[in-house]
């Protein structure tokens, strides 16, 4: 062959028309299932949307929406929650901007969710907090982005998160006797602010236990090994139902009377215990899906056990089960609704005592359908970003 | 056997009666051998052999269960510190490269340095660099294994063995899985090291490196070295009839 020119691949240009030909009436089979989809489809959400757009009564969310946010927490007390929310998206910006595209996205998802609440018919006093609240994000983002290229700020800003669960605890639980900040016990938390605490404290502690479980199991000592698939199986044996009633209404009865642990922390450890014994178990797929050559080629180079572990095994096994994990943190976020048999009031506590107010009656279905709403935003969320995760760790990829 | 006996001094390596069974399957039947430090020595022989799992067992990826093994006068045992002091000594290169996939190309060199031998990081670094540069890759040090052709990821595994500074270096299959096209670049860097003067092990079936490059030539079968010889002499007038069946089969393909 004498022709050595590179041809262009040839260009697809599919219209409109075609493309409804090709993938909706291709067939006469086809054609009577798009058009039985449509008249289901008009079937169902023509009275849906009639319902959401006229009929319901959706003053409840407005009127409740403190409860909402942040349950009973005193109202001259919610600055403190507020300064809490700019720390964290103070903190979000910086890493958006001194990061990759990862955090950035991240940054940007939730400004542009903030600047979508300022759309909404809050007051003036709320729009300005909100509008402090976008404004943290984005300073936080610009200022992140114009030390990109000084590293050692990221050490920094790890380092100032690291410090935010202190800084939490301590703006939202207060201090004995201090005037600013009068102390507010967990019982007074509640709302969305609970949930996402809950959820929170739960990935983040669940996480190593899990991954601690996952190579106990793995472990070469049988005690550790024995105790380890003891534990895992016990807990994924049971509901978690039972693991909440167990450490917020058993425990107590266990413990001398005068040791008392918080009912919110008694719940958290519930979330974390329970959770951890399903991430070992996609921790395990995990590690037995890195190939022994990986190991041997660490010990040749004379790494010990522990370092091959930590430099090898354990980044490779983990990336392979982001999405497995994800799963289970959205999971775990979902059942955080549960603390209500700990008589816990979370977004969906809170929804339950509103709907049982006189005032608001009879608005079941507005008020489960918008937390519905509310826990969809945070896991479609949590599942876009781990779809990012996955492409970013994905360089390198064999 | 006086087959395997070396005619170099100082020895480096010393097998004695090794035996190793997988299961109820009695791989090595008592390898005798002894490696002379700055030789080359070529393991061929069918698959099947014992060839791998004896050059396995002299960094300890496998255990022996009879007879004994020296490495550079420590003793192979179960003990923790001698293991991991051998395997400090020996370098290893695999047949499937084993590199890191999830650490570029630098990492892959430097980690072990810096984590089992703690060399400072900046010294670690440098020596990475001199180290691609010696296998000829030195642009490719941010990539990641999987953007590599075989034959450079294969250099690289050469340097990352090398980077622990190794007395002894041990060569399983290292052209196998490559391309045609990419043996030679591997096999040049091999015969620059063995030219150095490092001390070598190597399983392949290559058998132009082989005379070129070994100053001896050890033919596994079913579990022992039937037949040790120099290049020209084995290659030309073998003693054994196994090792003649091989080399017809082997060099006339």
């Amino acid at each position: 062959m004498q022709n050595r020119e590179i041809l262009p691949p040839p260009m697809l240009r599919i219209g409109p028309l075609r493309w409804l030909k090709d993938n909706l009436f291709s067939t006469r089979y086809n054609a009577l299932l798009t058009f039985l989809a449509v008249v289901f489809l008009y079937l169902t959400l023509h009275p849906t949307l009639e319902w959401v757009l006229w009929h319901a009564r959706w003053d409840a969310i407005p009127a409740n929406l403190k409860l909402f946010l942040v349950g009973i927490y005193p109202m001259k007390d919610v600055w403190r929650v507020w300064v809490c929310v700019y720390w964290i998206l103070l903190l979000l910006g910086l890493s958006g901007g001194l990061w990759g595209r990862l955090a950035r996205e991240a940054a940007l998802i939730v400004g542009s969710g903030a600047i979508l609440l300022l759309l909404l018919p809050f007051s003036w006093m709320e729009r300005l907090w909100i509008l402090g609240a976008v404004l943290g994000l984005f300073g936080g983002l610009s200022i992140g982005w114009l030390l990109r290229e000084r590293k050692s700020w990221r050490k920094d800003v790890i380092i100032l998160w690291a410090l935010s669960p202190l800084i939490v605890v301590l703006f939202l639980g207060g201090l004995p006797n201090n005037p600013l900040l009068s102390p507010v016990g967990t019982n007074q938390w509640g709302g969305l602010m609970l949930t996402f605490m809950l959820a929170i404290v739960g990935i983040a502690s669940s996480f190593p236990l899990g991954v601690l479980l996952a190579l106990g199991r793995q472990s070469s000592l049988p005690v550790i090994r024995w105790i380890s698939i003891l534990y895992i199986e016990v807990v994924r044996g049971v509901p978690l139902i039972t693991v909440i009633f167990m450490t917020s209404i058993m425990l107590p009865l266990f413990l001398p009377a005068q040791v008392r642990v918080d009912q919110a922390l008694r719940a958290m450890v519930a979330f974390a215990l329970f959770t951890s014994a399903y991430i070992a178990e996609n921790v395990r797929g995990g590690l037995q899906a890195v190939p022994r050559g990986q190991i041997e080629a660490a010990k040749a180079v004379g790494l010990s056990g522990m370092l091959t572990t930590f430099f090898i095994v354990l980044p490779q096994a983990l990336r392979v089960v982001i999405p497995a994990n994800v799963g289970q943190f959205i999971s775990l976020f979902k059942d955080t609704a549960l603390v209500f048999v700990a008589s816990l009031l979370d977004l969906f506590g809170m929804a339950k005592s509103i709907l049982a107010n006189p005032d608001w009656l009879g608005r079941d279905r507005e008020v489960l359908l918008f937390i519905a709403f509310v826990y969809w935003l945070f896991t479609y969320f949590l599942s876009r970003m781990s779809r990012r995760l996955e492409k970013a760790l994905g360089v390198g990829e064999r | 056997m006086d087959c395997v006996e070396t005619r170099m001094s100082d020895p480096i390596i010393v097998a004695e009666d090794v035996h190793k069974w997988f299961g109820n399957f009695h791989v090595l039947r008592g390898v005798h051998l002894t490696v002379s430090r700055g030789e080359v020595l070529v393991i061929c022989g069918p698959s099947g052999s014992g060839k791998s799992t004896f050059i396995r067992i002299i960094n300890r990826l496998e255990e022996h269960q009879r007879g004994r093994i020296a490495v550079d006068g420590i003793e192979l045992t179960n003990d923790l510190r001698n293991i991991e002091a051998i395997r400090r000594e020996i370098g290893m290169v695999f047949q499937q490269f084993n590199l890191f996939p999830h650490l570029t190309v630098f990492e892959n060199i430097t980690l072990a340095p810096i984590w089992a031998r703690k060399v400072k990081r900046s010294d670690a670094e440098k020596q990475a660099l001199e180290l691609l540069e010696r296998v000829g890759i030195p642009e490719q040090a941010q990539k990641y294994p999987g953007q590599l052709s075989g034959g450079q990821q294969q250099r690289v595994a050469i340097a990352r063995a090398l980077a622990m500074q190794p007395k002894i270096m041990l060569f399983d299959e290292p052209t196998s899985a490559l391309d045609p096209e990419m043996i030679k670049e591997v096999l040049d860097v091999m015969g620059e090291l063995a030219a150095s003067g490092m001390t070598m092990i190597v399983i392949t079936h290559e058998m132009g490196f082989a005379r070129e490059v070994a100053d001896r030539i050890a033919f596994f079968d079913e579990g022992r070295i039937v037949e040790a010889a120099a290049p020209v002499d084995f290659f030309t007038a073998p003693e054994h009839e196994r090792t003649k069946l091989f080399l017809s089969q082997i060099l006339h393909h």
